[in-house]
């Protein structure tokens, strides 16, 4: 039952999202795989999309991988699976429990999650770095040359505009550059 | 004057608060930060449905609670305008450009992935989005307050994230934030025993 799963693992993952998108990565990231709803370097495609599209990435995460997995219905369901944890904890507190956040077990509670949730986005993003450069350790350490050109062309780029402009680039700049990085490595240099 | 505009901020039609966030739905690109300025810019300064002091008791609920900031706001605001109707339609309104936008992307998404050029442009893609969230990361770690506690619980779950993948142990992020929770529950009700 899909439409089931769907909702439960996005239910699930709407729970336990505590601080924002880039909060959810890591447990989409167990979800999806060990569901084999997406493979890993699908993913990566799929966060990159969410980042360049309006609205919430938890939203839009829920929708895509919903639709490629259970059509327009499962998109739906997933999206519902998503926000309802939030929308009834808001609704409790905005009705009920004003002083729920001044309770000391939830303040205590939250400041063990806090860095806690740091560390699984942080040690997520340098997994997910090995990922994309491919690197293997088997006699010789061998990685994927093409991704550490776009990398150190991208720092490059990130550092001047920093100097240049004392702004960081937006989420939207970074995928826009990665992308046309992308697309002028890999025509230069040819892939073997 | 102060009556005329209490007045005005009980007459925000179910309409209007639906297509508010709707509007702020589809302006928001990233979510999370982002969002806030949009809907400072919107509620505050624009319409004035919310004070600068409610919308930061909305933030610090939002970021103690889960689920992504856009809709935690968007049900608080919805509900203290329009009661629980009211909250339904702006949660409606703020969820509703992201489904459709992303179901219409899924459906052409592994056609779109055979031509060559968007292959290449993804393969860079990748790189960024593993910059953007390193980034994230790193910035909420310069921000988080460096007490002992705080480090040992970090560093701890670094390692142990770290070597559960190069070791392929299964193990939920979910356990990890039930077990710091646990964690930050029992430590700080000692200290304050120990202090009493």
């Amino acid at each position: 039952m899909i439409y089931l799963l769907l909702f439960l693992e996005f239910f699930k993952i709407g729970l336990f999202t505590f601080g924002g998108g880039y909060a959810m990565i890591p447990l989409v990231k167990e979800t999806v795989l060990s569901h084999h709803w997406l493979d890993e370097a699908t993913l990566l495609d799929l966060i990159g999309v969410c980042e360049s599209t309006p609205g919430p990435i938890a939203i839009n995460m829920a929708t895509f991988i919903g639709s490629i997995n259970g059509g327009i219905l499962g998109s739906i369901i997933a999206t519902l699976g998503v926000v309802l944890p939030s929308y009834i904890i808001i609704l409790l507190i905005a009705k009920f429990l004003s002083k729920f956040l001044e309770n000391n077990y939830v303040k205590n509670a939250l400041n063990g999650i806090k860095p806690t949730i740091i560390a699984l986005i942080l040690s997520t993003g340098l997994l997910m770095f090995i990922e994309v450069f491919d690197i293997q350790f088997t006699q010789t350490i061998s990685m994927n040359y093409h991704a550490l050109m776009i990398f150190i062309l991208f720092v490059l780029i990130d550092h001047l505009y920093k100097k240049q402009t004392t702004r960081k680039l937006s989420a939207l700049e970074i995928i826009l550059i990665s992308m046309g990085l992308g697309v002028f490595i890999y025509t230069i240099v040819p892939t073997v | 004057m102060q009556e005329e505009k209490q007045e005005k901020i009980a007459l925000i039609s179910k309409k209007e608060l639906f297509f508010t966030f709707f509007k702020i739905g589809i302006i928001t690109f990233g979510g999370g930060y982002a969002m806030i300025s949009n809907i400072r810019e919107e509620l505050v300064s624009k319409k004035q449905w919310i004070k600068e002091d409610e919308l930061i008791k909305i933030i610090a609920i939002s970021e103690s609670t889960p689920g992504p900031i856009a809709i935690n706001m968007a049900t608080f605001i919805g509900y203290k305008k329009r009661g629980v109707l009211g909250s339904i339609l702006a949660t409606l309104g703020v969820v509703l450009p992201s489904l459709v936008i992303l179901y219409l992307i899924s459906l052409f998404f592994n056609q779109f992935l055979e031509i060559k050029l968007i292959q290449y442009a993804f393969n860079g893609i990748k790189v960024g989005v593993s910059f953007l969230i390193v980034r994230a990361g790193y910035q909420m770690f310069v921000k988080m307050e460096k007490n002992p506690f705080n480090l040992i619980i970090f560093f701890l779950v670094m390692i142990l994230m770290i070597l559960f993948d190069f070791l392929s142990i299964n193990f939920s992020s979910i356990f990890f934030i039930l077990i710091a929770a646990l964690i930050g529950i029992i430590f700080f009700s000692l200290k304050k025993g120990v202090k009493k």
